[in-house]
């Protein structure tokens, strides 16, 4: 194995909650690394923290406790607000959930895609300029005739499209894409979806896919990573985790997933009740115990860590520590 | 730049109010600039012969109590009320909505320094406050300036604060600063100009009351002084002879107070078309 482009350790962020003294772990000691030219897969519910972790490796959030490793650089010390200078700044990019939002609507879509150019210094004058960011539209699939609109004078495939542009005009060797298809209509989520996936074999860029929609993730996905309240309880090989899911919560999670064939019936796990509170849960539970079929008395008294379980395939989960073949990799 | 023409073109075209508005302002704007060439009687001149002369002829608005010609002192005061108006509004504009972007984007104490600025100015009533800032800098035009821009620099701060803190945490905002651009430059570049259609609104809303106040400053004795024309003392002077039925005294004078402030008034909904990308087809 070569060395991973991205490494985090231990990160977590906390957020004080309004009105009190308490804080909401948001992220709590999370590890995960991506080797270059992966495709990595974030899963998991809303609120699980995975917006927040990944704008903490875009560096939009500093972190409360935690490294991040770029490329053999610590980047997680640089203040988020004097990243904007750091040389990493253009190697880290990201597309947004929602293009309306992330859209300046006061910017055309020439504007929106020449601003990262011009102020990373990539392409600073004019001639040059618009050579990039023509080159940049040519590979996101939008006619050059458009880019002279507003974002309201563009449909929402097109607006999702001059927002990769912009991300990949500086080229990145890392692109995070948080729910890059959500906000788009099912017809334009796959035509998005095969053209991320063109650019990471034309770019060879390496992705860090979030998204809740499990069927995206095992499209492009390599690698899962499944996050539970501000957690990482799951992460090996997409083949792995979907076929053979370990972790009760990924199970679940799995399970939920509708059937295209509906003469197959699969047993349903569902889930009883509301998962932990992020505000200070208490350290030496698993964050699944009170939700979990399988709890027993162990997950109340010990969090259970992320330990391999087979080559590249880890779980947190106290059910698989007695299994032979635990020690491997350890 | 030929898109915007166009776009005005077709803001104007379409609603004939604002086309109407458009037209009137530049009326005011024409005799601001040429009005004491194109008066027809010196603004000064007295004429003890023929004082208190109701509109004629000769003298199409009437004559004042000294004989001087109504019309050639509403067309000479255009220039000041509108300069006036338009130095108030313009630094109350400037100061307020950087104090203002300032505390929506940084919040802290930047935030908490502005907001109690605001709350302290709000706390009088603003014409009083005017009138006591002028009672003690002293009557001139220069100190109206300055009471009038700082009685309007709450709505622009306030505005400014609000239209900033909406957005602060935007989409566009967080990919600014993956595109590198340091907290300066997002709310230059970025978060300021999409704040600018609600702003200019204010601002073109702000300037018929920043007229009427600078009149209302002069009406009480506190503004211009006389015999400069300028339609608040005007207004003044005119209102004495209301009772007896000189009424052409006040009442030009105060129709162009009126004119100017509708004008304004309507005009914030042009800018507001002109200026929103959104309003563009």
């Amino acid at each position: 194995m070569g060395v991973p482009l991205l490494e985090v350790h231990e990160v977590s962020r906390l957020f004080p909650v309004r009105g009190t003294r308490r804080w909401l772990h948001a992220v709590d000691g999370v590890s995960l690394s991506v080797m270059p030219g992966e495709c990595v897969g974030l899963v998991g519910e809303s609120g699980c923290g995975k917006s927040t972790l990944v704008r903490l490796i875009a560096r939009l959030l500093d972190p409360t406790g935690g490294r991040i490793v770029f490329d053999g650089r610590d980047i997680g010390t640089v203040p988020a607000w004097r990243f904007a200078r750091a040389a990493e700044r253009a190697w880290i990019q990201m597309v947004f959930q929602d293009p309306v939002d992330s859209l300046n609507p006061r910017f055309t879509a020439f504007d929106t895609i020449a601003d990262p150019l011009r102020r990373l210094g990539v392409a600073p004058e004019r001639p040059r300029l618009r050579d990039r960011v023509w080159e940049a539209a040519d590979l996101v699939g939008l006619s050059r005739e458009l880019l002279g609109r507003f974002p309201h004078q563009l449909s929402g495939g097109q607006q999702q499209r001059v927002a990769i542009a912009r991300a990949i005009a500086v080229r990145p060797r890392l692109l995070l894409l948080d729910e890059p298809t959500s906000a788009l209509d099912v017809s334009v989520q796959v035509v998005i979806l095969h053209l991320l996936a063109d650019l990471q074999q034309k770019l060879g860029m390496t992705y860090l896919f979030v998204s809740h929609d499990l069927n995206l993730v095992r499209l492009l996905s390599n690698r899962v990573l499944v996050m539970y309240c501000g957690r990482i309880v799951e992460a090996g090989p997409a083949e792995a985790v979907f076929n053979r899911p370990d972790h009760p919560y990924t199970r679940a999670l799995l399970s939920a997933v509708p059937v295209v064939d509906p003469g197959e019936r699969r047993p349903r796990i569902r889930l009883a009740g509301e998962p932990r509170s992020p505000v200070e849960p208490p350290a030496t539970v698993c964050r699944f115990y009170g939700r979990c079929p399988e709890g027993f008395e162990r997950c109340e008294r010990e969090m259970p860590a992320l330990r391999p379980i087979d080559r590249d395939h880890q779980v947190a989960c106290h059910l698989f520590e007695s299994r032979p073949g635990t020690t491997l990799g350890e | 730049m030929r898109q915007l023409l166009r776009h005005g073109r077709y803001v104007l075209t379409e609603n004939r109010l604002t086309l109407g508005a458009f037209a009137l302002l530049l009326v005011f704007v024409g005799l601001a600039l040429v009005g004491p060439w194109i008066a027809p009687y010196d603004p000064l001149a007295t004429a003890a012969a023929h004082k208190l002369e109701p509109p004629s002829r000769a003298h199409w608005f009437g004559t004042d109590h000294v004989g001087r010609d109504i019309l050639s002192r509403v067309i000479v005061a255009t220039r000041l009320d509108l300069a006036i108006a338009l130095s108030a509004v313009a630094l109350s504009f400037v100061l307020g909505s950087v104090a203002g972007a300032c505390a929506g984007f940084f919040g802290g104490w930047t935030e908490r320094v502005v907001s109690r600025l605001v709350d302290t100015i709000m706390a009088f009533p603003l014409f009083v406050l005017a009138m006591g800032i002028i009672a003690a800098v002293g009557t001139s035009v220069v100190n109206i300036i300055y009471a009038t821009a700082i009685i309007n620099f709450p709505f622009y701060a306030r505005l400014a604060r609000a239209e900033v803190n909406v957005r602060r945490e935007a989409g566009f905002v967080e990919a600014a600063r993956l595109s590198g651009n340091s907290s300066a430059r997002i709310l230059a570049a970025h978060l300021f100009p999409n704040c600018l259609p609600p702003m200019t609104v204010q601002a073109s809303l702000n300037m018929g009351w920043a007229i009427l106040n600078s009149a209302g400053l002069s009406f009480i004795g506190l503004g211009v002084r006389p015999p400069t024309p300028e339609w608040g003392i005007m207004v003044a002077d005119g209102s004495a002879f209301m009772v007896s039925g000189e009424w052409w005294i006040a009442f030009f004078p105060g129709l162009a107070l009126m004119l100017a402030v509708f004008c304004f008034n309507l005009l914030g909904d042009a800018v507001r078309d002109l200026i929103d990308p959104r309003r563009r087809t």
